[in-house]
């Protein structure tokens, strides 16, 4: 008799199973991502429930509802400053944030420079697929030039951001980028996040094939794992200056950034304790007593 | 249920304080270890005083980037575990709408203050006025309810932040202290009691174990008890529609069902929340109607009224929001007419009207901002309309 093996994804105690199936579509990398979270939990050991996972609004923002930890779906942007205040409040939680490029450096992008500016202890993975994808395919800060997006029906001409460039500027401690093809890379740089205090930064290239590689003729999301292999470069320490994306040109990837900068909360501890002395009151958290 | 005030935020004694300040004292003294905040005139010296003030209490002042950011990192650090309150003025409060959505829709227990200035827009940003009170009730989008607390002193500037504290806990939604620019600098004496005589409402923290908890699920007062953050119930917040679970739902029937329960568990409890003095109604000729700073000018108009032998009597609005409809129907019956005098162009005498329904004649003395109004104008609508 033989016996049939029994499949068991590495993500599937971390998912809400009875929210299943998602919203995400056929070839999007975003499932793909939270793969890789998972596997990155299980790798570096994370207690789940002192995890706590913030999204904004957006195909990504979508990531907090499914996965089964304390998990909050904000407002379009605004995930950081929430898990600003969570963290600052409650400082033995790990905080990640999980979200788009749309919802972190579009309208989320004044808190993000502010974010990284005050090394909040924070993990951010940002789940760049080139576009406005839940709302129907508009072009984002992220879209490179010469596609169509459907705001740009004639082709965008707008610059882009390169995100590791303007993360690193804006004070990230730690600062990589993979894409969707490179699972195991992005669950390590997701693992090596979670040792890093402060705030750390990983962007996950990925495809949105209804919205962006269809629109554009790149093909499905196969054609898509298939163009990432062939045009991405592993090149670890690269000044990222120097990762621009484009439409169809090289995708750097690797680690960018790993410095050592004192976060948010190591500062206001060593100011107060300075200027107060024995009158400063450090509290392990905010929480409210009565 | 509630509790003592923990003594470490306490100020017991005398002071002489303005009303902002005063009004960080009883957050403090509430339990408030968490703000966020941005500067804006007239209401900075609250995070000021915080800001000086929370490291010999225990917690955390952060300044953020902008009264959006500061308006939902109060809500993270609520999730955290803290009582958490931000602070602001019109074009401030003006950003803080969306937020202010998402801590009705996830029944957040947060403070906000606003220290009402003129607009609209830059408007006077010195200068006094209490045109929020709309915007406060209606301010971000979709159907909600909130509580909104109005100050006419230094001393009520404390008491009242402490109520706002104890009824966002009570009923899990955001509250507002609705100040205005002279009650939030003027300075009184202000009286601190002992923490053993300040009442505060614990967080209703959920005694169900992880795996049996529903974070929606209502008890009879309709609000839901809260997770502990951290502790293995896994629960999820969103500001989409939801069910009890706190899943997604987007149906028309688990819409109804939350929204209308968002509404109901204030306008249900509205004759508990709600506080206001009255005083000389029964058969008098007029009841002078007004709220915060306004209601010190209208004391006088009526003391000068009562001077030239009119019946007038007093109702001031301490909770603007629920507002008091069944009082104010009452007060209709008792009196022959109304005078309603606030710093705008006409926001809570739409609300009297409402709830006086014709019933008797109610005179609007308005005033467009900038300062208080003259006792004589509101006495002038006394004389007219109770003649």
């Amino acid at each position: 008799m033989t016996t049939l093996p029994v499949h068991t994804n590495v993500a599937d105690p971390f998912l809400r199973t009875e929210r299943i199936p998602h919203i995400w579509c056929p070839g999007c990398g975003i499932g793909t991502s939270v793969n890789s979270f998972a596997r990155a939990l299980v790798d570096a050991k994370i207690d789940v429930n002192n995890l706590s996972i913030v999204s904004g609004i957006g195909c990504t923002g979508r990531v907090a509802g499914y996965v089964n930890l304390d998990s909050f779906h904000t407002t379009h942007g605004r995930a950081l400053p929430f898990a600003t205040g969570l963290k600052l409040a409650n400082p033995k939680l790990n905080v990640v944030v999980y979200s788009g490029d749309g919802d972190l450096f579009a309208i989320g992008g004044n808190h993000l420079i502010h974010a990284a500016r005050r090394n909040v202890d924070l993990k951010v993975i940002c789940v760049n697929n080139l576009i406005y994808a839940m709302t129907g395919g508009q072009t984002a800060p992220t879209t490179p030039g010469d596609v169509v997006t459907s705001t740009n029906p004639h082709g965008t001409y707008d610059s882009s951001f390169n995100l590791p460039y303007l993360v690193e500027a804006a004070g990230a401690v730690y600062v990589a980028r993979w894409t969707t093809f490179h699972v195991r890379q992005m669950a390590r740089a997701m693992q090596e996040m979670f040792t890093k205090k402060g705030f750390c930064f990983l962007e996950v290239i990925s495809p949105c094939p209804t919205l962006y590689q269809r629109r554009n003729k790149m093909g499905d999301g196969l054609d898509t794992m298939i163009f990432y292999k062939e045009h991405s470069k592993v090149k670890n320490g690269c000044p990222t200056s120097e990762v621009s994306l484009s439409k169809s040109g090289e995708i750097v990837v690797g680690k960018f950034v790993d410095r050592e900068r004192a976060d948010y909360r190591d500062l206001m501890h060593e100011k107060m304790h300075d200027t107060l002395g024995d009158r400063y009151v450090e509290r392990e958290a905010c929480e409210c007593e009565i | 249920m509630s509790m003592h005030a923990d003594p470490a935020g306490v100020l017991t004694g005398s002071h002489f304080l303005d009303g902002d300040h005063a009004c960080c004292e009883g957050a403090l003294a509430a339990g408030a270890r968490f703000s966020a905040g941005y500067p804006i005139t007239p209401s900075t010296e609250v995070v000021e005083r915080f800001a000086a003030r929370i490291p010999t209490v225990g917690g955390t002042f952060i300044q953020m980037e902008d009264e959006l950011a500061a308006s939902i990192a109060i809500q993270g650090a609520v999730w955290g575990g803290a009582k958490a309150f931000t602070v602001t003025s019109g074009p401030g409060f003006s950003l803080m709408m969306e937020h202010i959505g998402l801590a009705a829709m996830t029944e957040c227990p947060c403070v906000f203050v606003d220290v009402q200035r003129g607009g609209p827009s830059t408007g006077l940003p010195t200068l006094s006025a209490q045109a929020d009170m709309m915007q406060v009730r209606w301010g971000s989008h979709g159907d909600y309810e909130v509580i909104a607390l109005c100050p006419n002193s230094p001393q009520e500037c404390f008491d009242l932040t402490i109520q706002a504290f104890n009824l966002a806990e009570q009923y899990r939604v955001p509250v507002f202290v609705m100040l205005d620019e002279v009650v939030g600098h003027m300075t009184e004496k202000v009286v601190i009691p002992p923490p053993e005589e300040i009442e505060v409402t614990p967080r209703r923290y959920t005694t169900v174990p992880p795996g049996e908890f529903k974070p929606y699920q209502p008890r009879e007062d309709l609000v839901p008890d809260m997770p502990h953050t951290g502790a293995g119930y896994n629960v999820h917040v969103t500001g989409l529609t939801h069910d009890e679970r706190g899943y997604p739902n987007m149906t028309p029937p688990v819409q109804d069902k939350l929204v209308r329960r968002l509404q109901e568990k204030i306008i249900k409890n509205a004759d508990q929340i709600c506080q206001f003095e009255e005083e000389a109604i029964d058969g008098s000729d007029c009841v002078v109607v007004s709220y915060g700073i306004t209601s010190r000018v209208a004391q006088r108009a009526i003391e000068m009224a009562r001077d030239k032998g009119v019946k007038v009597g007093k109702f001031r609005l301490i909770t603007a929001w629920p507002f008091p409809e069944k009082k104010m129907k009452e007060i209709a019956a008792r009196t022959n007419s109304i005078v309603v005098a606030e710093i705008n162009l006409g926001q809570m005498v739409r609300e009297v009207e409402r709830a006086v329904a014709g019933e008797v004649p109610v005179r609007f003395v308005g005033h467009a901002g900038g300062s208080v109004h003259k006792p004589e104008d509101i006495l002038k609508a006394i004389m007219e309309v109770a003649r």
